[in-house]
């Protein structure tokens, strides 16, 4: 069972409290876009071994959307941070850094 | 290979069963197949065997990290059904019941297929009209399933409880011909049938790269060495993101636990298969005496190979409501398995942008039914190029925006 912080209230409760959103940092194209940027953004997901950086809804708390860095292997949460970035800030890579030398998500390291 | 008979029995009970052989050889693997599978579960073992008997295709080999069988083939519910809204699925889902009902005499090993019927209970109005809208597309595919009341369900399961407050029983889509099967059976078989074709089945053995030359796969390196192919089959189920990452690939897909759990065994109580879609809850009773209960996946990327406590908890609580005698008993085993989910909730058969290199991933929670037909038509995909069961299942449907939705007919993953 996953025990989460929630950064917008500071709430910190096992994941009943909590809904999943998947994955987080996704780019979003239009109707205006090409088919591949639009098939990356709806259906294409990064679906890691390890680091995966995700949404959550704090559903029966406050009700605000959160991201969090979590392990798929080991699930693992390193921390959770604000939704409103469009990359993880860097305290956040840091503690992921620190136990999962060499990580990488995208651009983000 | 020696067939298995009721002869054999006798003839090795006058010799304390000295006679009997190992089911499949331990090969080391050699250095070039003309086919390569990644993947000894059911599926991979089924699209082996197909190469096989149907195209003739025996220089194979089936690569397996763990142990044959190991994953999800041995860590699902057995459920068997083929009552699907859209035709593509109908149609491979009723091939592979269809299969079924033949596998133990072609394999000359007993499956224990029991065709005793599953129910999928409709619990609320919208999955009244989903299921009478399956059953008449049903008629059309011709697989033979049936809209029955709530009195019949009765009759057909005397434990269940129709009034329920929460979840009252208002029908059910009936399919007489669906069942259970033996799932590590079903493996088995498979990969005794390959072997003996002459097929190498090599169990602890991970792949860790996928070789390319030009656009084209030429082998792969693995923890026994670099094998090399022409044509390569992934098959690995919640593992395909990871596979095609080494081709070079995406894959639309993301991998989620699902959890099953069974109780103590008991006497014979229900001899029917029911489906639960509202509640998230499977259930059946082996032939050992267990209710075999399956649930809901977890929402979150996991590929630990267990769950959330909670997703039990709720599916265990709400059973108990249709089913009051579950209340009393004991569950004895709980256990996890990891299933790849694409956007529209089906399977995924198709060529890769990658010459030679085929995939079969996506069956998401409801694989272990689809086995004989998923393998049958990899097979020809493989062995052909086309497959006219899998042309509507390609990878490029998600770009062409031609889905195969049964995420909104059945209203959950099924």
């Amino acid at each position: 069972m996953l025990i989460l912080n929630c950064p917008c209230c500071g709430v910190t409760a096992e994941e009943t409290e909590f809904h999943a959103g998947g994955e987080a940092h996704l780019k979003r194209f239009g109707p205006d876009s090409s088919n591949e940027d639009f098939e990356n953004y709806m259906f294409m997901r990064q679906n890691p071994k390890g680091v995966h950086l995700e949404r959550w809804r704090h559903n029966n708390g406050c009700g605000k959307w959160f991201h969090a860095a979590r392990c798929t292997m080991t699930l693992e949460v390193f921390g959770t941070y604000s939704a409103q970035t469009y990359e993880p800030p860097k305290e956040i890579c840091d503690l992921i850094s620190a136990k999962r030398p060499g990580w990488s998500w995208g651009a983000f390291s | 290979m020696k067939r298995y008979s009721a002869f054999a029995i006798a003839r090795e009970a006058t010799r304390y069963h000295s006679g009997w052989e190992r089911a499949w050889r331990a090969p080391e693997p050699k250095t070039k197949y003309d086919a390569i599978i990644i993947g000894a579960g059911g599926h991979g073992l089924a699209t082996a065997y197909y190469l096989g008997k149907n195209f003739g295709i025996t220089n194979v080999a089936i690569i397996e990290k763990g142990w044959l069988g190991g994953g999800n083939t041995g860590r699902n519910t057995t459920i068997i059904r083929s009552n699907y809204l859209q035709d593509p699925s109908a149609a491979i889902y009723e091939k592979s019941r269809f299969l079924y009902e033949t596998m133990s005499q072609d394999l000359n090993y007993n499956v224990m297929f029991s065709p005793r019927g599953v129910i999928m209970l409709a619990q609320t109005h919208h999955e009244v009209r989903g299921y009478q809208r399956t059953a008449h597309a049903n008629a059309l595919q011709g697989v033979p399933t049936e809209w029955i009341n709530p009195q019949r369900v009765k009759e057909l399961c005397p434990i269940i409880n129709l009034e329920g407050p929460r979840y009252p029983v208002l029908g059910g889509l009936w399919q007489a011909r669906g069942g259970t099967a033996r799932h590590d059976a079903v493996a088995w078989g498979y990969a005794r049938a390959c072997s003996d074709m002459g097929m190498d089945v090599i169990q602890q053995c991970e792949v860790t790269n996928i070789r390319r030359e030009g656009g084209k796969v030429v082998g792969v390196d693995t923890t026994k060495g670099a094998i090399d192919c022409d044509k390569l089959g992934i098959v690995v189920a919640g593992h395909s993101g990871d596979l095609a990452n080494m081709a070079g690939f995406r894959l639309p897909l993301e991998s989620v636990a699902l959890q099953a759990l069974v109780s103590e065994p008991i006497k014979p109580a229900m001899d029917v298969v029911i489906m639960a879609n509202t509640v998230h809850g499977y259930l059946s009773q082996s032939d050992k005496g267990e209710m075999v209960i399956g649930g809901g996946t977890d929402g979150y990327n996991n590929y630990t190979q267990r769950g959330s406590f909670h997703h039990v908890e709720e599916t265990v609580r709400a059973l108990n409501e249709t089913f009051p005698m579950l209340s009393r008993l004991k569950m004895l085993r709980q256990w996890g398995g990891i299933v790849d989910v694409t956007g529209d909730r089906s399977p995924i058969l198709s060529k890769t942008p990658v010459d030679g290199v085929f995939i079969n991933c996506g069956w998401g929670t409801g694989g272990f039914k689809a086995i004989p037909g998923s393998g049958w038509a990899m097979a020809e995909l493989m062995a052909k190029g086309h497959s006219p069961l899998t042309d509507e299942f390609g990878m490029e449907r998600f770009i062409e925006g031609r889905f195969i939705d049964e995420s909104v007919a059945a209203g959950v993953a099924h």
